[in-house]
């Protein structure tokens, strides 16, 4: 039997390890898995949610999240490949054409 | 010790390494023998006698080919990416060799029956783009990487159709475990109920294992060996390897699936096991036939096939199945 | 013997993603993704979501981390080279509200908390969990399982007209208009 407070505090790590990618990185693929590892944390936590209160809601949820995270790889992954064809660059800070 | 030897879950442990043991030694075995039965059924398909030299009628053949792709040389392309290099032909050999643990064999002879059987076969068949795709981008070839990538994409878009194809035997058997499928199996194999869903299978089978006719991204003559052109020696023959696991792999999981699994007629319990051995030897004497009837699909038709032929008849089936059942059961 | 294949695959999953956002390689932090992907679906299996688990493995392992890597590879991406002074006050500035971010999460999970009021919960009825989930899914959940299927016909849609590019479009556009408008 796994506590509940473990699976939470391993959560909550992957989601700062995730933030941390987000902040600290610069190009734009690295970003979008760091997002993937925060939303993989929510996952985890919903599960470790639905063994604890002996519930299958949680489970049912993080279906949805992953395939609402599958379309949004997807759409931001097209997106990121349309970036590259015009600006030659992934890295976030380059794509800067509208700064004034 | 004592206490160890009495701890429940260790003895669990150790008949469960027993067991993955002694089918990993039957897998070596029967792989290099698969190639020696592909040589000599494509000798006599193309008229000719195939391997007779080494041994009798050239039996020890496969071990002739061991030991040359052992002493051969190993070429390591300058630029390439040493660790996914390395690690390309293990990832080819894993997941074929994960499947086996899932595939019941004999009434007693699983090495563990997980309630989710059939979605690790299919977790497994996903794992196994990634030994061709990383195959292909380390070598630093750019005709490896187009042939890993080809590979790559086709794998993925057959994969769907051959994940929706297993949904009208889940209907049918109601359950993922595919010691129960084997189960339900025990009065009328699905096969009869689900034909077209049992093509549907074999045909995605054929392209899973990158063998003909969608052999495209190994093909010989278009694009030098595709994604294992820099590859030599053993690396090259752990790929081929693990293509042959793979079949072996796919080939029980659809005789478990559609065949009936151990199910058959005449043979007491303990020696049920041989059906499957049967069922299995009859598959892949199929497999071998086809790689050696059929030309090459091009890969505009074969995505073509995939994506607008079977996915549609996949889900169709699906449909009729998921309809016909509850059909039968408003009725009795 | 549980908590301990736990803590096992709790080191490989925090090991393998700070390999992620800390390799220069894009590639390798892929892998390793996939790594930590395949050790959380292992913890799920742990916490009895079967189903949830090897649909992890198929769907985040199996084909989106692919498509990650095909996108990769299409660009032919090397390794990050950063320098200078600005990207690393930068980077210092990330870590440090990556450690505030963690001091907080750490003041959350060790005060003493209870599960507040709950609401009205599917309980699991006796079935196997993949049973469970589906009971659940086409019952309760039913209506966010119809949308979720027309999101992903949007995002397919949408992933199309967005990769094909403006030159692709414009000759297509091109195309049709001078054939309608060829011969009256």
């Amino acid at each position: 039997m796994i506590p509940l407070g473990w699976s939470l505090a391993l959560s909550a790590v992957l989601f700062v390890i995730g933030v941390v990618g987000v902040l600290v990185r610069r190009n734009a693929l690295i970003i979008f898995m760091s997002i993937e590892l925060m939303l993989n944390a929510a996952n985890l936590a919903f599960v470790a949610f639905a063994r604890a209160l002996d519930s299958v809601d949680g489970q049912v949820f993080v279906f949805f999240v992953m395939t609402v995270a599958a379309a949004e790889v997807a759409v931001g992954l097209a997106i990121i490949v349309n970036t590259f064809r015009l600006r030659e660059t992934v890295f976030v800070d380059e794509i800067n054409i509208l700064k004034g | 010790m004592a206490a160890l030897i009495a701890n429940p879950d260790a003895q669990f442990v150790f008949w469960a390494l027993l067991k993955i043991v002694v089918i990993l030694g039957a897998m070596l075995g029967v792989v290099s023998y698969l190639i020696y039965a592909e040589r000599k059924i494509a000798g006599h398909i193309q008229a000719r006698v195939g391997p007779n030299r080494v041994g009798p009628l050239g039996l020890l053949q496969p071990i002739a080919d061991v030991l040359k792709l052992f002493f051969k040389e190993e070429f390591i392309p300058d630029d390439a990416n040493k660790v996914i290099f390395h690690i390309a032909p293990i990832l080819a050999v894993l997941p074929a060799l994960v499947t086996f643990s899932v595939v019941p064999i004999g009434p007693n002879f699983i090495v563990t029956d997980i309630n989710v059987g059939l979605l690790l076969f299919l977790a497994m068949s996903s794992l196994g783009v990634y030994s061709i795709t990383l195959a292909g981008w380390s070598s630093n070839n750019k005709y490896a990487l187009i042939g890993g990538l080809r590979s790559s994409a086709q794998m993925i878009s057959y994969e769907l159709a051959m994940g929706l194809s297993t949904i009208g035997v889940l209907l049918l058997a109601g359950s993922l475990s595919l010691l129960d499928i084997v189960h339900a199996q025990e009065r009328m194999w699905f096969v009869v109920y689900q034909p077209v869903a049992f093509v549907i299978f074999m045909i995605t089978a054929f392209a899973e294992t990158n063998r003909a006719p969608f052999d495209l991204p190994e093909a010989e003559a278009e694009l030098v060996a595709g994604f294992h052109t820099e590859y030599s020696s053993m690396k090259f023959g752990m790929f081929f390897l693990g293509e042959f696991m793979n079949v072996i792999a796919i080939c029980s999981i659809a005789v478990t699936l559609f065949l009936g699994g151990w199910n058959g007629p005449w043979l007491p319990e303990p020696l049920k096991f041989l059906w499957f051995f049967a069922k299995l030897g009859v598959l892949l004497f199929f497999f071998i036939w086809v790689r050696w009837t059929y030309p090459r699909l091009r890969y505009d038709q074969l995505m073509h096939f995939g994506w607008k032929v079977l996915l549609p008849l996949a889900l169709a089936n699906v449909v009729l199945t998921g309809a016909g059942l509850y059909w039968v059961g408003t009725r009795s | 013997m549980i908590p301990f294949l736990f803590i096992g695959f709790a080191v490989l999953l925090v090991a393998s993603s700070l390999m992620v956002i800390l390799h220069r390689n894009p590639v390798t932090s892929a892998l390793f993704l996939v790594l930590a992907f395949c050790s959380l679906a292992g913890i799920y299996l742990l916490l009895h979501a079967e189903f949830v688990g090897l649909v992890q493995v198929i769907v985040y392992a199996g084909a989106i981390m692919v498509l990650f890597l095909f996108v990769i590879m299409y660009m032919n991406l090397q390794k990050d080279e950063e320098s200078g002074l600005q990207s690393a006050l930068r980077r210092a500035l990330g870590w440090l509200l990556g450690a505030l971010l963690a001091a907080e999460a750490w003041m959350l999970v060790r005060g003493r908390w209870a599960p507040g009021p709950v609401a009205p919960q599917t309980l699991a009825p006796p079935a196997g969990n993949t049973q469970q989930v589906g009971l659940a899914l086409y019952s309760r959940y039913l209506f966010p399982f119809e949308i979720t299927s027309m999101l992903l016909l949007v995002a397919m849609v949408g992933v199309i007209v967005i990769a094909r590019g403006r030159a692709a479009a414009a000759r297509d556009a091109a195309a049709r208009d001078g054939g309608e408008g060829g011969t009256p």
